[in-house]
């Protein structure tokens, strides 16, 4: 047996236990994990730093202060997420119990990437958990200080049955995924994805998907170029522009492209100062292979703002690329680098026709103070995600299902969209052996009157909900009439009766 | 460019118009399948009774109208993203079914899909089964003279038309079939990472507790496994039972086939028939080496048969049946058949007859399914509300309802900010200090619930007013 089917091997056993099951142990779980970013920070940073030159407070920023707030919030809400869900009734179903209950789907793999390596990895890890799954992690091989840092501590913190960790290259993930998983969660491009679906499809394995593309980012002329520009340089520049969702060109009117580069670089300026090289804020390309594919980016392009680079330290300085136009090469892949190219284009119309000829972006970013371009935006196009005036921030919104669409990825997380992708939610009916009386209508030998009231009851809709809140009210009316009635001679009574049937009322639609 | 082509390509092109966006234009079309289901009940009914024997008066032919109807009416619309293009395959099943049984999700589809495609606002290319040829012919010559048939295109075919279908791209792809074909789909769907939704089948378990109304719960199992002659992807597929129980079980099973289907289902206007003769005999080669309790005639269609004292590894438990047998195999004990179910593959649907809720609450956490329902078999189709669809190897995704329009919609997320207050956010922007951290830290930690806070501040207000009112009215 490989060191790969013998961890899957060991965490379905230990999912067959029982023991994630039940909420006080997940919670246990997850409160060791919590405590994983709180003592273990420095670690966590100096790995980081090694890898991608993220400065201790840019990885708490970025990386452990989104996980530390996801696990709260799933410690805080798993008693509501994981209970019985009950759906709406219908005639047919009235005196019947019915939800939906959501549980475990089993054995989930996890799939990270290198570019925010424990933000990826660990917070579907966090839906897994939550979930009652066991989860095998196979952190990128790519962020090599990381997936050591990763393989070395989890298991101190959580059940290193449950959730094992993998680390290994290309061969010991194509040999994870010749193993049977429940569900898998994957991190990265387009391309590996396609890969990773074929795999899936022999084990009918569902999945969730989060990938990547070209975002875009439109300027509206008529806004507050500053404060754009000035959120746009953050969302591309951290990271050194190596984030799913980095911004990763402008389409603007020609007319404010030059006020665009001149705002992005005193932005750059205010950021990473003079001389970014040596700023501990800004960061590094993750290795030589992408330094190298970056650069060849540039093309024949011109360059408006920086444009070099130093191999020998993965440093490429914050570029701006005018001018450019959609045949080149910088617009045939998804850069995940510092370029930034600004494409010229007459207006929103041709934004929009631009943007919807190719593949549906994981986020699409609009910046303008008019409403109606923000909608036309959103309305004539399709992506993962929509943000209007800032870059990124969406991410953080654990209320917000983040995903892509198309090209982009499959399915969505964050937050309690985290634990149902990692659930199933199972349609539950349960009925009395009684009224048996009442089925006689749908069994043979079948007639045009059974058929008649089988139409009445499944054809009959009503809104149950409203019946109730009807009937509650004249429940309320008609006491308020008889104590009214009763208290006859006692005119301040009534006045305080009616006073607090008025109450009711109002607090009762106020609250339903 | 062959044919499939020029249809995914017409498609696409209508969807591109932007006319299934509008509300308005979704309901019309909604309408419009309304209108075909009333005024083609007799073409739909006598292709029916072409492809699956006898439908007749059937109840269930009349049923499935009325789900349909049903859904139609239900039809939630909402502004949501609309994924462009979606394929649509369906079993054989499907024609058939959808009219004879309400679980016929294929047949079932074919109006759903465009139920649903319609009201989430796609384009949509629909392939029927092939083996329940009458029913798709009807479906190729009459839909289009409903809905928009650019938008919304029927494609014939077999294998080869089918594979051709699944080289080009689609946005979504829903199949409903069995679980070696879905692997294949989903295959497909890989290099153009369409996501799918499989509405697949496998085994569906049937427990019956020794303890409760046996007559009802035969009752309710017979009429749910012989609809449609038992090819119903939610049939209860095998028993499980106490070896005390088993006769008894045998016993009301026989009574109510008497009762249903008269003294002859071959003759009975109420019994359908194996859709072809490849089935049959499959069906058929599934009792070898079973004991038959009754039943067990096979001529030109299959009669309702149990068998008795069946082990798990007889012929008639490696595959699901998807005909009228009825498999009993005895077990010693709820946890026996919970180990029986979970050596196996999770099933579409679990059944459990009792009238202990603990024993059915042990079933439901120790055991998984797409569904689980007690007391009852098939039902839980009917109320939309429930999400319907499998796990493991009996599907992935789900439909009915608001979860069919959900499933083939983008929910895309939208955030809409202000290019003001640029203050606060100097605490994200470089040079980084731990100053800045703290900041973003009480921000983006705090955990404030917006509507907790309305609906505090409103009782707050109705106190005040309550107050004021006792102080200056009532004293």
């Amino acid at each position: 047996m490989s060191r790969e089917q013998q961890a899957v091997a060991r965490a379905r056993k230990a999912f067959e236990t029982g023991r994630s099951r039940p909420l006080e142990y997940r919670i246990i779980q997850l409160k060791n994990l919590q405590r994983l970013f709180i003592e273990r920070q420095k670690e966590i940073s100096d790995a980081v730093k090694k890898d991608l030159n993220k400065s201790e407070v840019g990885t708490q920023l970025y990386e452990t202060l989104g996980l530390e707030g996801e696990i709260s919030l799933a410690i805080r809400k798993l008693r509501e997420w994981a209970a019985p869900r009950p759906v709406e009734k219908n005639l047919l179903t009235l005196s019947d119990t019915v939800y939906i209950q959501p549980e475990p789907l089993g054995v989930v793999l996890i799939i990270g990437a290198w570019n925010y390596p424990w933000a990826v990895t660990v917070q579907p890890l966090i839906g897994a958990i939550a979930a009652g799954n066991a989860a095998v992690v196979k952190p990128s091989e790519v962020c090599v200080h990381t997936a050591k840092v990763m393989e070395d501590l989890l298991p101190l913190y959580i059940d290193k049955e449950l959730y094992p960790v993998v680390t290994g290259g290309v061969p010991e993930t194509q040999e994870l995924l010749r193993q049977r998983f429940d569900h898998i969660f994957y991190t990265g491009n387009s391309t590996v994805g396609k890969v990773i679906m074929e795999a899936a499809a022999k084990n009918l394995t569902p999945l969730t998907l989060e990938l990547g593309g070209k975002s875009p980012c439109y300027i509206d002329k008529n806004c507050d170029i500053s404060i754009a520009c000035r959120r746009i340089t953050w969302g591309k520049y951290t990271n050194c522009g190596q984030t799913c969702i980095a911004p990763d060109y402008i389409l603007c009117d020609p007319s404010i492209q030059d006020r665009v580069i001149e705002e992005v670089k005193k932005s750059i300026k205010d950021f990473y100062t003079e001389k970014p090289k040596t700023c501990p804020d800004y960061g590094r390309i993750i290795n030589q292979r992408h330094f190298k594919r970056i650069m060849a980016l540039v093309g024949d392009s011109a360059v408006a703002a920086g444009g070099d680079g130093d191999e020998s330290d993965c440093f490429i300085a914050p570029t701006v690329l005018r001018d450019v136009k959609p045949d080149a090469k910088v617009m045939q892949e998804e850069i995940f680098g510092p370029l930034l190219p600004i494409l010229p284009v007459s207006g929103l119309d041709e934004a929009i026709k631009f943007i919807n000829k190719r593949e549906k972006p994981l986020v699409l970013y609009v910046f303008s103070a008019d409403e109606k371009v923000i909608n036309r935006m959103r309305d004539e196009t399709s992506s993962g995600g929509f943000l209007a005036n800032d870059c990124l921030v969406h991410f953080s919104v654990s209320s917000l299902p983040f995903g892509g669409v198309g090209n982009s990825g499959m399915g969505c997380y964050h937050g309690k969209f985290s634990f149902d992708q990692l659930s199933h939610l199972r349609g539950c009916l349960i009925k009395k052996l009684k009224m048996e009386g009442v089925n006689n209508m749908r069994y043979p030998p079948h007639t045009p009157k059974k058929l008649g009231c089988a139409r009445f009851f499944i054809l009959k809709t009503f809104d149950l909900g409203w019946v109730g809140r009807m009937l509650l009210l004249a429940l309320m009316a008609v006491v308020a009439a008889f104590v009214l009635q009763v208290r006859e001679t006692q005119a301040k009574s009534k006045k305080m009766l009616l006073f607090l049937f008025v109450c009711l009322f109002v607090s009762f639609h106020v609250f339903s | 460019m062959s044919q499939e082509e020029l249809v995914v390509e017409r498609a696409r092109r209508s969807f591109q118009t932007g006319r299934s966006k509008p509300l308005e234009f979704r309901l019309q079309q909604l309408r419009r399948l309304q209108s075909f289901l009333k005024e083609r009940q007799e073409d739909i009914k006598d292709a029916l009774q072409k492809d699956l024997g006898k439908v007749g008066n059937s109840f269930i032919t009349h049923i499935y109208f009325v789900i349909l109807w049903i859904s139609l009416i239900y039809s939630v619309l909402m502004v949501r993203k609309c994924y462009h293009l979606v394929l649509y395959i369906s079993a054989w099943i499907t024609l058939m079914v959808w009219l004879l049984t309400l679980l016929e999700l294929s047949v079932f589809h074919d109006e759903f899909v465009y139920h649903f495609l319609c009201y989430s606002g796609n384009a949509a290319i629909v392939k029927p089964s092939e083996i329940s040829s009458t029913s798709s012919t009807v479906i190729k010559q009459l839909l289009p003279l409903y809905l928009d048939k650019d938008l919304y295109q029927v494609v014939e075919g077999g294998v080869p038309e089918t594979q051709q279908l699944l080289k080009q791209r689609f946005d979504h792809i829903f199949y409903t079939g069995s679980t070696a074909v879905g692997k294949l789909v989903m295959e497909a769907a890989a290099p153009h990472l369409t996501p799918v939704t499989l509405e697949l089948g496998g085994k569906s378990p049937c427990y019956i507790d020794k303890d409760c109304d046996i007559r009802i719960a035969c009752r309710r199992i017979t009429w749910a496994k012989l609809i449609n002659c038992g090819q119903t992807c939610i049939a209860p597929d095998f028993i499980l039972c106490e070896p005390s129980v088993q006769n008894r079980v045998v016993e009301e099973i026989r009574r109510c086939v008497k009762e249903f289907y008269a003294d002859s289902p071959k003759t009975s206007d109420d019994y359908g028939r194996i859709i072809n003769q490849r089935q049959f005999k499959r069906i058929v080669g599934l009792m070898e080496g079973c004991t038959i309790a009754f039943g067990g005639d096979a001529d030109e269609s299959q009669g309702p048969t149990v068998l008795k004292n069946v082990t798990g590894d007889s012929r008639v438990m490696q595959e699901e049946i998807f005909g009228p047998l009825l498999p009993i195999v005895t077990v010693q004990s709820v946890d026996e058949a919970i180990h029986f179910i979970n050596e196996r593959e999770k099933p579409l649907a679990l059944y459990v007859f009792s009238h202990n809720v603990k024993l059915i609450e042990k079933v439901l956490a120790e055991t998984s399914s797409g569904a689980l329902v007690a007391n009852d078999c098939i039902v839980h189709f009917l109320d939309s509300a429930l999400p319907f669809g499998g796990v493991g190897h009996s599907g992935m995704g789900r439909y009915r309802g608001r979860h069919t329009f959900d499933q083939l919609s983008n929910l895309r997320s939208c955030m809409i900010k202000q290019l003001k207050m640029e203050g606060l956010n100097s605490m994200r922007y470089p040079p980084h200090s731990t100053k800045k951290l703290g900041w973003a830290r009480r921000f983006l930690l705090s955990q404030l619930n917006v509507q907790k806070l309305r609906n505090m501040a409103m009782l707050a207000m109705l106190t005040c007013l309550a107050a004021f009112v006792v102080q200056r009215f009532l004293r």
